[in-house]
């Protein structure tokens, strides 16, 4: 008992010692000026470009006291962006128009043989025209968010653009699922033949089959076609991860780099949406026969021939009546 | 007009929070949204400050630049206020605010951003009257009263003030004179391109 008070007092004795010795700088203190030791706004600007401090709030994305940053994505989104994508997009238009004018469609100059050849199956159609139909909605509903306020929004009333992009939001964000789903399913079922090799060189210094009147030789899918494939594969996935970073934001990213995302993704889907206006084009009005590869999945001998000469062969080696069948006499 | 603003003097603010919890309450503010909140910046070190923030109500205001609806708007008295009828949730509008002002409500699946909510000035929404249903949405319209923010009215050390810009600048330069220093008035030059020299 003794022993315990002794100690107590000794504690004591250290615990008034030390309220002193903190006491007296603190008091030393108080004649300077206080914000000697503050931090200010502009120095915290110049050291991070962004203020973030501690707060009660569970939603921790609120820590950040200040982003001028919003400023420069502002300028990105309103003036950079819209460049970019007005540039891109009219841009191939205009030249697929003045190619159209000039080259035409492309015919099949051995005409059509009669006979024709499966070049995609159901499955691969089915893959294709789920991707392309999400592709062309959330397109759309992507161009409407950068270009809706100033082409849509002064021919109709304000409450009928909101519901319009109301809904494009909504279609924006569910489509991009089977979106996804397809592009995965169009790298796993045809990068087997779309890994670059020499022949691609070799065809697009004889400019393919579109520029010239040459038929550079090509298997199941040619240098352009490659390209395409790798502009999807690579561009699906770079809006697809920004995208989902867009839709949950604050998982892993801040402010920064949320804005980060928007800029890659509106970046990428312009450049996106211009190549698709060149697929778009080979693939209906620009070449005869080509689209019948994604309608019925039959093309002709002859188209074959002459732009997947080598995939043609391949395919006769493996048996060519079970694969090349005669239309029927009409 | 006035020119209404906001300014947080940090060298009095103490983090007591009440004007969080002022604003949360005289709007009904829904779950999880914070229209102001205490940002506490080295806390625990010397020189520590706390700045209550909120909408600034900008010059130039960047959240209606970008909102691809074109649902803000400013009133006469300089308050950046927007549509919720007309917003879609984009989340736009808090990528570009230097604050952090517009926050979400967590509605729909996978928690997608509901319509857009932020300090209103205690100026209510489009509509300046003071009815139910834009009460649901914007909460009160106190300066249709003639009063001013509930968050500064109710502040105990008097850091926040609020009101016409220029007399809110008088008095904090006052306040600098007379005690000798000051850490600026923070968010201004952001949001207003404009400072007071502390």
């Amino acid at each position: 008992m003794k022993l315990h008070t002794h100690i107590r007092n000794i504690l004591g004795a250290f615990a008034v010692l030390l309220a002193l010795t903190v006491a007296m700088p603190a008091s030393a203190q108080q004649n300077t000026n206080p914000q000697s030791q503050s931090v200010t706004e502009e120095q915290l600007l110049r050291e991070l470009n962004k203020i973030t401090g501690r707060i009660t709030q569970p939603n921790q994305t609120l820590s950040v006291l200040e982003q001028p940053a919003g400023r420069e994505w502002r300028e990105f989104h309103q003036v950079t962006l819209r460049w970019i994508a007005a540039i891109s997009i009219v841009g191939v238009l205009a030249l697929l128009v003045i190619f159209y004018l000039t080259r035409g469609m492309v015919k099949i100059e051995g005409g059509r043989s009669g006979r024709t050849i499966m070049r995609f199956n159901g499955f691969e159609r089915f893959v294709h025209w789920m991707t392309a139909t999400c592709f062309i909605i959330l397109a759309l509903s992507g161009l409407n968010i950068t270009f809706g306020k100033a082409i849509l929004l002064p021919i109709m009333s304000a409450e009928a653009f909101t519901a319009i992009s109301q809904w494009g939001k909504y279609f924006h964000n569910y489509l991009s699922f089977p979106f996804t789903i397809g592009t995965i399913m169009i790298f796993l079922m045809w990068v087997g033949g779309n890994i670059p090799n020499k022949m691609d060189v070799e065809w697009v210094k004889r400019g393919g089959g579109i520029v010239g009147k040459d038929h550079p030789p090509a298997a199941r899918f040619n240098g352009g076609q490659k390209m395409i494939y790798w502009i999807v594969v690579i561009g699906g996935a770079a809006v697809a991860i920004t995208g989902y970073i867009l839709m949950f934001p604050f998982y892993g990213t801040t402010v920064s780099g949320v804005q980060l995302a928007q800029i890659i993704h509106g970046i990428v889907a312009a450049l996106f949406i211009a190549a698709m206006l060149g697929h778009i084009y080979i693939g209906t009005i620009g070449m005869e026969g080509a689209f019948e590869a994604m309608g019925t999945g039959e093309v002709d001998v002859n188209w074959a021939k002459e732009h997947h000469k080598l995939w043609l062969e391949e395919e006769m080696g493996k048996g060519s009546s079970a694969r090349a069948k005669a239309q029927p006499a009409e | 007009m006035a020119r209404m603003k906001f300014l947080c003097d940090a060298d009095r603010c103490i983090e007591c929070n009440a004007c969080v919890t002022a604003c949360k309450n005289e709007h009904e503010v829904p779950w999880g949204i914070n229209r102001r909140r205490v940002v506490t910046i080295n806390d625990g070190q010397p020189g520590e400050r706390s700045v209550s923030m909120a909408c600034m109500h900008c010059t130039d205001a960047p959240c209606a630049a970008v909102c691809p609806v074109n649902c803000f708007f400013t009133t006469a008295d300089g308050v950046v206020l927007h549509s919720k009828d007309l917003c879609i949730g984009c989340g736009y509008c808090f990528y570009a605010c230097p604050f952090g002002a517009p926050q979400y409500p967590r509605v729909g699946n996978f928690g997608s951003r509901g319509k857009m909510d932020k300090c209103t000035f205690c100026a209510g929404g489009p509509n300046p009257e003071n009815t139910a249903a834009n009460y649901a949405q914007y909460g009160t319209n106190r300066l249709s009263e003639g009063k001013l923010p509930l968050c500064a009215e109710m502040c105990s050390t008097k850091a926040l003030l609020a009101g016409d810009g220029d007399i809110i600048a008088k008095i904090y330069k006052e306040r600098v004179a007379k005690r000798g220093y000051g850490s600026g008035a923070w968010g201004w030059k952001t949001a207003y391109r404009e400072t007071i020299a502390g």
